[in-house]
């Protein structure tokens, strides 16, 4: 029977207020082998350590267990406190009694009785354990980073600096992301190209950069430190070792009606394709739903004026498989739908337009080169209305329940730049609440209100209904005046919700990386992990984790790469001794847990096996690689003849529990 | 196809030209309509509150007469329409009022929300097909300018009645084109005409019957059909003498060549 010590935490009020901790380590040391038992303020502060380690000197103890809050916060710092204390670590259970008892009870005795139950449970486990120890696998010093905008290049930039190789899987035919769309940045209104296109020729001449643009994550495989990533290199029809990207293929091909997905639309390129001037890797595209050689076989004009013999009809997708130490996700976003929402109008009039179809039609490089002009009749406007929120902090089933964070700014920025360029034109914007924190953030809406006479009002739009003029009647509220309020305005625009861009649910799965409701991925801790997902080796980086603005993203992106660069930097990683392990006697080699294994951890071998004639016979028996096994124990479940074990959670150890809380 | 036909009380009275047309309609049409029998009024804005489970048991009846038959509810009026629809719905998800409601009726088969609550119009796209319409119509309403009002209750709520995208529908277009004529599209075609508000607010709802016709006249409709008699009332009533307003089904009919 091993000695065990119980450790009761007050956790402050947190466990003490719900939970009579001394009752508790009384009881508990009323249990069989128990040696020691007592209670302390705070157990993870420093003073409780040194308590734990001086009873395990002083009464020589060979288990413990740590009544406190979830091992998901405390079990490692108390694992390596007891591993200074000279014992195992895989000696020490703790007993969850915070989020699954004092936060949860109001009575006291209520919360005392199942504190008792919890802890008497963990030590019926620790009388099961044995030592374990680590072993370790050893690390690919190489990450790729899913999405090319500005998080995904700057988490590249910031790795590959620090010296080891990144690759960037980018699935539009450029990298640069929405950032390389947008006109001005808030708060200093500094050219957004002028900042972003450097950064992208940063990425194409870095030496330890390699991008795959154009190119999507087929499958994933593999764990920490050693991920083995396929990726689809889609066919662009052109071979890129020999385009020069001069663009004459370009301004040839006959097709030329298909909306300009840069320019949201608001003008044609065709089938053959350079998103835009600065594109990185400046290479042409061939739209294979478009094009006529491709659909029908006639056609051949790139071909022929192509003067580097770069197009090529029969390229093929291409699967090029490798292994990453690290993946970092930083796939970002996209504005939702606006044609869900009826009462603005979206779908019926040309002038009403999304923000980012407004960034375009300000950019010098946009469709109308940079002159504000009505997507109708290219008359420039004079009556603008703003619209906030825009499907954000909505509960309606086509809206999203948080807040999209950017619009403020943004539309702010619109409402100034536009009054400063064209002084006759009205603003209006339309707002529930003005949202500015952030540096200069304040200070930037104020002057958009009292140096360029921006007309703020709050209230919500209720219809924006077109007229046979073609202006735009716009009904609104004015809740601080108490009043409706009726506009003619020439264009509005809409500042929709952000959402995550669409591939990131499928990419979640991919890497077993957890989503929220809203499809945002789930970081490891929401505020001491920030850029880490609970799946180790997977980072998180801008977006695809929550609505943020570019100096947030980028400060994000750096702290994504330096967590990267961490991992990267070690030789080894100590595994998880906590696998699998097969009963080769009992192994009935139905491959069940073959199947289930997420990992691909497990495979079958035949072996010769002695009779009862002590004969030899073959049989196919499972055999689990520990270095692969993440200790999941999907296998241990459904293995039906008990052969399948995991060692620190196993079946002995969980019937104990068990049996302890229904005692 | 055999559908049960549920008229309602107003297609009884006041609308009597929306039911006398869905039925000559559906006689040319090859359609065979059945009425359930001793059928009684759907409850109409009473059983939306959801709560109170004596407002639902005639359309729980109704539901359960064509469960029993296996065949499917075919309406004409939009807030018929509505709560038929949704008490199917709630009668297939919502255990709860599935027991209550065949706790309080001794039904031989016990209602399972099991059957198909159709609209006319819905009728016209999926069984009857707009193609097929087309074929029949002997007279084409070529060159006359139709404004389609939805109103709420066909669309609303989007995920329950499954009639057509709530933001944007189409079907009542379509059916428009379908018999020859061009469809206008107007910004106020989903508004509310004012529903049972004139009762308490006339000037109220005569606003709002007022912005919908006058936004299909400046977009240049001639006319505006709708399929509930509700609506109906409010245009001409409240709407002023902007636009005539008629019944889906007289169009149809006048079409068909069976007016």
């Amino acid at each position: 029977m091993q000695r065990i010590g119980v450790f009761v935490c007050h956790c402050g009020t947190n466990i003490a207020g719900t939970v009579d901790v001394k009752t508790v380590a009384e009881m508990l040391g009323k249990e069989p082998g128990v040696v020691f038992s007592t209670d302390y303020q705070y157990m993870c502060s420093e003073a409780g350590q040194t308590l734990i380690q001086d009873a395990i000197k002083e009464h020589n103890l060979g288990g413990v267990v740590i009544c406190s809050c979830s091992p998901r916060m405390h079990e490692q710092t108390f694992r390596k406190a007891c591993a200074k204390a000279g014992l195992n670590p895989y000696m020490v259970e703790v007993a969850n009694i915070r989020e699954q008892c004092s936060w949860i009870h109001k009575d006291v005795a209520e919360g005392t009785e199942k504190a008792v139950i919890l802890g008497r449970a963990a030590i019926a486990k620790v009388h099961l354990n044995a030592p374990l120890t680590a072993g370790e696998s050893p690390v690919v010093k190489r990450a790729l980073v899913i999405g090319g905008g500005i998080a995904g290049m700057q988490t590249a930039l910031d790795i590959a600096d620090a010296g080891f190789e990144v690759d960037i899987v980018e699935k539009n035919a450029t990298i640069g992301g929405k950032m390389a769309q947008i006109d001005k940045t808030f708060p200093t209104l500094d050219c957004s190209a002028c900042i972003l296109t450097p950064k992208m020729v940063d990425c194409a001449q870095h030496e330890k950069i390699n991008i795959y643009a154009y190119s999507e994550v087929e499958d994933v495989k593999g764990f920490v430190g050693n991920f083995s990533v396929a990726i689809r290199k889609k066919a662009r029809y052109v071979d890129e070792t020999k385009c020069t990207g001069c663009g004459i293929c370009t301004e040839k091909c006959p097709v030329k009606n298909i909306p300009n997905e840069f320019n949201m639309g608001m003008d044609n390129r065709r089938s053959i394709y350079i998103p835009f001037a600065q594109a990185v890797p400046k290479i042409a595209t061939i739209d294979p739903n478009t094009c006529n050689k491709l659909k029908t076989g006639k056609c051949g004009v790139c071909s022929k004026v192509c003067g580097a013999g770069a197009i090529d009809y029969t390229q093929k997708d291409e699967i090029i498989r490798r292994e990453y130490g690290a993946i970092v996700v930083a796939t970002g976003f996209n504005m939702i739908d606006m044609t869900k929402f009826d009462e603005f109008g979206y779908a019926q009039s040309k002038d009403v337009i999304t923000s980012l179809e407004f960034e375009r039609l300000t950019n010098a490089a946009g469709p109308t080169g940079g002159t504000l002009l009505r997507p109708s009749d290219g008359k420039h406007p004079h009556t603008i209305v703003f619209v906030q929120c825009c499907g954000s902090r909505s509960t309606t089933e086509n809206g999203k329940p948080y807040c999209s964070k950017i619009c403020c700014m943004y539309t702010a920025k619109h409402a100034m730049l536009t009054r400063e360029k064209y002084p006759d034109t009205d603003v209006y914007v339309f707002y529930i609440d003005v949202r500015t924190p952030g540096k200069n953030f304040d200070e930037f809406y104020r002057r958009a209100v009292e140096q360029y006479g921006v007309h703020y009002v709050k209230g919500m739009v209720g219809k924006v209904a077109p007229r046979a003029d073609g202006t735009l009647h716009v009904q609104a509220s004015d809740l601080l005046a108490g009043e409706q309020l009726h506009i003619d305005a020439d264009l509005v625009v809409l500042a929709g919700a952000i959402e995550p861009d669409k591939s990131a649910r499928g990419l979640a799965t991919k890497l077993t990386a957890s989503m929220d409701t809203n499809d945002f991925f789930t970081e490891a801790h929401p505020k001491l992990r920030p850029v880490e997902s609970p799946t180790a080796g997977v980072f998180l980086s801008g977006v695809c984790q929550g609505p943020k603005d570019i100096p947030e993203t980028v400060a994000q992106a750096g702290a994504a790469a330096s967590k990267v660069i961490g991992l990267l930097v070690k030789d080894k990683l100590t595994c998880n001794p906590c696998v699998a392990q097969s009963d080769e006697l009992l192994c009935n080699g139905c491959s069940g847990c073959e199947h289930v294994c997420p990992y691909g951890a497990i495979t079958y071998e035949t072996k010769e096996f002695m009779q009862f004639d002590r004969s030899m016979k073959p049989r196919r028996v499972a055999s689990v690689n520990p270095a692969v096994c993440q200790g999941c124990g999907a296998c241990t479940v459904t293995c039906p003849s008990g052969a399948m074990d995991l060692k620190g959670f196993s079946n002995r150890q969980i019937m104990a529990e068990v049996d302890a809380i229904c005692k | 196809m055999i559908f049960s036909y549920y008229p309602g009380c107003t297609l009884r009275t006041r609308a009597k030209d929306l039911d006398v047309y869905a039925r000559k309609c559906a006689l040319a049409l090859g359609v065979e309509l059945v009425e359930p029998k001793d059928w009684q009024c759907c409850g109409v804005v009473y059983p939306l509150a959801g709560d109170e489970i004596a407002h639902r048991l005639s359309a729980v009846r109704v539901l359960q007469d064509a469960q029993s038959r296996s065949v499917s509810v075919l309406t004409v009026c939009s807030a018929c329409h509505n709560v038929l629809k949704q008490c199917a719905y709630d009668l297939k998800n919502d255990a709860d009022f599935r027991n209550k409601a065949n706790a309080y009726s001794e039904f031989d088969i016990p209602v399972t929300g099991e059957v198909d609550v159709v609209h006319y119009l819905e009728m016209l796209r999926d069984t009857v097909g707009f193609d097929t319409i087309k074929q029949k119509v002997v007279n084409p309403l070529t060159g006359k300018k139709i404004g389609a009002y939805y109103g709420c209750l066909l669309l609303r709520p989007g995920k329950k009645m499954g009639f057509d995208d709530p933001e944007n529908p189409a079907i009542i277009e379509e059916f428009i084109k379908a018999l020859g004529a061009e469809p206008v599209i107007y910004p106020y075609r989903n508004e509310c005409c004012g529903g049972y508000v004139t009762l308490e607010n006339k000037p109220l709802a005569q606003k709002k019957s007022q912005t919908v016709l006058e936004s299909a006249k400046e977009m240049g409709a001639e006319c505006v059909i709708t399929a509930c008699p509700l609506c109906l009332y409010n245009l001409k009533k409240n709407g002023g003498d902007t636009l005539p307003v008629y019944y889906f089904t007289e169009l149809l009919a006048e079409a068909l060549g069976v007016k």
